[in-house]
Formats: structure tokens, C-alpha cells, sequence
């Protein structure tokens, strides 16, 4: 693995501007349980505006469930989620804080956007309406308009000649390139993504990793990529966090993560990493 | 030959109670299928207990209670035989086609209801937009199927002196014993022919159905 990459040429606010800011998104000691079987056992984490953050970590050691939570798409047992201003799943109604319910939801979450790992496009849209739909429904945006923007969109994931297709007559490259596209058209403040090049074949993965490197150099959006690769995290992270077991057990620079960490799990996790990649 | 004409007279009648009892049953299995899924439990237990009483029991039975038993008991006028048949197919049909609805609601992919909700759509836009028009192409096979089912049970109605085809038929085979078997090979020959065209309109659901849901 190549040491000293020129990481600074992809960020454009050094690390030290973004720490000052307040954080988008904070965790506040977060617990999830499924059953009986408790999966992230406190979890403290600050997003900061424009933040590029990479998860890492062995299958199973709950990276999805993190940004699950803030997708709204999975509620956490205990512990705060706040974003913005807002305690996103909690209101606080007589002076005590209860279930956030489901327009207290949408309100908060429109900040947010997720690629999933298996893509989830809507298999009787087209690639454009699949795009527009966000916009105009949720939006109110005008059809015209949505339909500018979105054309836009599927020209920069470089889709722009398939905007009658069906996602079936797609690869599964392209069909992440379009899930990004219709996350992207609604603006979110907030991506996540999730291990969003796993389910591709080798070959394919080089142009998903293209537009993600993209949108990383637009700069305000912030990032969570939840990943397994670690080349491409180094490149294009301000901040690598090594989930273990359901806590964080490091987290730092991606020199500090990758390089410098003594922590023995972590070793063990990148070495295996690396050897079963073969690099 | 005059059995024919005879028999044509009727397919007038099958043919409204068939349209009716179709458009009627449909509706009502798009609303039980809905309210097995509420959140409110007691529509979930009444639709429940609306579809388990009406698969329980037999068709026929329904349409006597209907026409005989329910104006009687509860004093309520259905109106006339018409009223009386098409309730009683429909609220039998809609009760086993609300299962297909429910079903195929509920057999759209979880990541499809996952995507919805991170473009932030609302409950109803998520079902109008996304998981819908997704489950209505995989109701339409069964959907076809039961269509025909509904035109052979149409000549129930016959048995609460609805003139139908069948009902015509045995009053002619009344008159005349020997011709029996004519008659009622004359009759198999009308109900293939009417369900035909039903036929042709599954088998092209079908081939709609297979393009439409191919996975995202
Ligand atoms: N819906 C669920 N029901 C039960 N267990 C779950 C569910 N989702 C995840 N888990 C469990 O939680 C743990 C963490 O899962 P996940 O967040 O997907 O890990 P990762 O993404 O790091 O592989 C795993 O053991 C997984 O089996
Ligand atoms: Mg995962």
C-alpha cells in the first residue's frame, strides 16, 4: 500500500477549518440492540459539515447499523442521534422527551441520503424517473425543473444517454451510478454510503469509486462511506473510525488509523484485510 | 333447434352479475387486503375475521343467507336477487383476492421501502409511487384467474331464480328430459366461450407481469 499519497489535492477545507465548525451529526453513547443481542454498545461519534468520514471494520461489527440509525431505517435502543438542531429520534413534548413520530422523521431526515449496497432503484421506473420521483414528490419541485436537474445528475455519473432505460437493462456499475444520482438530486447535507461497490463485479468497481471521488470534491456534502476499501478511504477520507464489536475501538486521520495505530485489533484486522486482498 | 336463442337470453344476466361481482370484488380485496396490514389492530382482526367467515364457508351458503336469511332476520331489504348474488360473490372473491393483495404488498422487496424513506417520502407516497404499481403487477396473474373462477360461480345465481343461462337451461330441460344432454353441453360450450377472452387476459397479465418486476 502506497504511504504518502497526495491526499490534500482531494480535500478542499484542511482538517483544521472543519474541526471548529459545529458538528452535523452527533452520536451521543448509542445503543442497539436486536433481540436480545446488542450489536453497538455506546457509540460516540461527531460528524462535522462537509466531513468526509470512512467506516471500517469486520463484517458483522455493526458499520451498517450506524448509518441505518441515521437513515432513519433502523431506531437505536438507547442514546441521542442528533442532527442539525434536532434530536432525530426523540421530541420533546411537555418537557419530557418521547418517540419521535413520523413527521418529526421526515423533517430531519430530508437532510439525509443513503446508497445502498444492493442498489434498491425502482424496477418500474426509468433511470430518469427513478431521479425525478425524489424531487417532484417530495419536493414539490416543478416536473421541468426536476427534470433538468435530474438529466444533469445522470450526465455527471456519466448515464446521460440511458435516461429511457430500465434499471434491468443496466450493469450493476451503472445502477450505482444512477442510485447516486437520484440520492444526489435531492440535495441531502448528509450521504451514506453503504459498502456501495460490494455487490459489483471487480471490473466495475473502478467506475462507482470515480463518481464517489467526485462528489467527495465538491466539497460541502458530507460524507459517511462505509467501506472495505481501504485505499480509496485513505485517499479520500478527513477521518477514518475502526469499528470493532460494536465500538469504536480507533478513529483519526487515515495515517493515523492506517499507519500509525498500535492497536492490536486493528492490526489484526488490516492484516488479514490486506491479505485476503492480496495487498 | 330452439335451445340456443333460449340460452342466449340469459347471457345478459351472467354477464351483469359477472361485471359487477368482478368490479365489487376487486375493490373489496384491495380494502381487506389494506386493512390486514393497518396499524390499527381492531381493523386488522375485523378484516381477519370478514376473510377467515367468508373462506369458511361455502359460497352457496352466503348467497342463501343473503337472499333468504338476512332480509328475514334483520329486516333489511337488499333489494332484489341481483343485489343479493352480487354481494354474496364478491364478498366471498374479495375475501380470497385480499390475500393475493396482501401478499404482494407485503412480497415487494424490503430495499425498496428502504429506498423510499431515505428520499424521504411520505407513508402514502411510499405505497403510491414505490410498492403499488410494483404489487399490482404481481397481483395481475392471480387476479385473471380469479376472474374466471368468478364467471363459473356467476351461475349460482340461477338457485335464487336469477335468469341466467343456467337458470334458462333448466327450464327448458323441465319441459323436455330428453334433451338434457344437449342442453347442458350447449351450456359447458357458453361458459368456455365467455371465458375465452378471460383467458387470453391472464395469460397477457402474465407476460406484463414478468416484465414489469425485474429486480432493481
Ligand atoms: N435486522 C436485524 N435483525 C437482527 N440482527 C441484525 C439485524 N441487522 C443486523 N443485525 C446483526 O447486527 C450485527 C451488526 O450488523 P451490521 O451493522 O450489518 O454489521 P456490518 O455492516 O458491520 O457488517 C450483525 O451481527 C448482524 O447479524
Ligand atoms: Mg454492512
Amino acid at each position: 500500500m502506497s504511504v504518502t499519497k497526495e491526499v490534500s489535492k482531494i480535500k478542499q477545507t484542511p482538517q483544521s477549518d472543519k474541526i471548529k465548525q459545529k458538528p452535523i451529526v452527533m452520536y451521543e453513547d448509542v445503543h442497539k440492540s436486536f433481540g436480545d443481542v446488542e450489536v453497538l454498545k455506546g457509540i460516540n461519534l461527531q460528524i462535522k459539515p462537509g466531513e468526509k468520514l470512512a467506516l471500517i471494520g469486520p463484517s458483522g461489527s455493526g458499520k451498517t447499523t450506524i448509518i441505518r440509525m441515521l437513515m432513519t431505517l433502523e431506531e437505536p435502543t438507547e442514546g441521542n442521534i442528533i442532527v442539525g438542531d434536532n434530536n432525530l429520534w426523540k421530541v420533546k413534548k411537555d418537557g419530557e422527551f418521547k418517540r419521535a413520530n413520523e413527521k418529526h422523521l421526515r423533517k430531519v431526515r430530508g437532510e439525509i441520503g443513503m446508497v445502498f449496497q444492493h442498489f434498491n432503484l425502482f424496477p418500474h421506473m426509468t433511470i430518469l424517473q427513478n431521479c425525478m420521483t425524489g424531487p417532484v414528490q417530495v419536493k414539490k419541485e416543478s416536473k421541468a425543473s426536476a427534470r433538468e436537474r435530474s438529466i444533469q445528475m445522470l450526465e455527471k455519473v456519466g448515464l446521460g444517454d440511458k435516461l429511457d432505460n430500465y434499471p434491468n437493462q443496466l450493469s450493476g456499475g451503472q445502477k450505482q451510478r444512477v442510485a447516486m444520482a437520484r440520492a444526489l438530486v435531492m440535495r441531502p447535507r448528509i450521504m451514506l454510503f453503504d459498502e456501495v461497490t460490494s455487490a459489483l463485479d471487480p471490473e466495475l468497481v473502478g467506475e462507482v469509486l470515480e463518481v464517489i471521488r467526485d462528489i467527495a470534491q465538491d466539497g460541502e456534502m458530507a460524507m459517511v462511506l462505509v467501506t472495505h476499501e481501504m485505499d480509496f478511504a485513505q485517499e479520500i477520507a478527513d477521518r477514518i473510525v475502526f469499528l470493532e464489536d460494536g465500538v469504536i475501538a480507533e478513529e483519526g486521520t487515515p495515517t493515523e488509523v492506517l499507519e500509525q495505530s498500535t492497536n492490536e485489533r486493528l492490526q489484526s484486522f488490516l492484516h488479514r484485510f490486506r491479505s485476503s486482498n492480496g495487498n | 333447434m330452439e335451445i340456443f336463442p333460449v340460452l342466449l337470453k340469459g347471457i345478459n344476466v351472467t354477464l351483469i352479475v359477472l361485471v359487477l361481482s368482478a368490479i365489487l370484488a376487486y375493490l373489496i380485496a384491495f380494502i381487506a387486503g389494506f386493512g390486514r396490514l393497518s396499524n390499527v389492530w381492531i381493523i386488522r382482526k375485523f378484516t381477519g375475521f370478514y376473510i377467515e367467515i367468508f373462506r369458511g364457508t361455502s359460497l352457496i351458503v352466503q348467497l342463501f343467507w343473503f337472499f333468504y336469511a338476512i332480509p328475514m332476520l334483520f329486516n333489511v331489504n337488499l333489494g332484489n336477487e341481483l343485489m343479493a348474488g352480487v354481494l354474496a360473490i364478491s364478498l366471498n372473491y374479495g375475501a380470497y383476492m385480499s390475500e393475493i393483495v396482501r401478499g404482494s404488498i407485503i412480497a415487494v422487496d424490503k430495499g425498496q421501502t428502504e429506498a423510499a424513506i431515505a428520499l424521504n417520502m411520505t407513508r402514502f407516497q411510499r405505497m403510491r409511487y414505490v410498492i403499488l404499481p410494483q404489487a399490482v403487477r404481481m397481483m395481475l396473474p392471480e387476479f385473471g384467474n380469479y376472474l374466471i373462477q368468478i364467471l363459473k360461480a356467476t351461475s349460482l345465481v340461477s338457485l335464487i331464480g336469477m335468469t341466467d343461462i343456467l337458470y334458462h337451461g333448466n327450464i327448458l330441460r323441465s319441459t323436455n328430459l330428453a334433451m338434457a344432454p344437449t342442453i347442458y353441453l350447449l351450456i359447458l360450450v357458453f361458459y368456455f366461450i365467455l371465458a375465452l377472452p378471460l383467458i387470453f387476459l391472464t395469460r397477457k397479465m402474465e407476460s406484463i407481469s414478468k416484465k414489469g418486476v425485474a429486480q432493481s
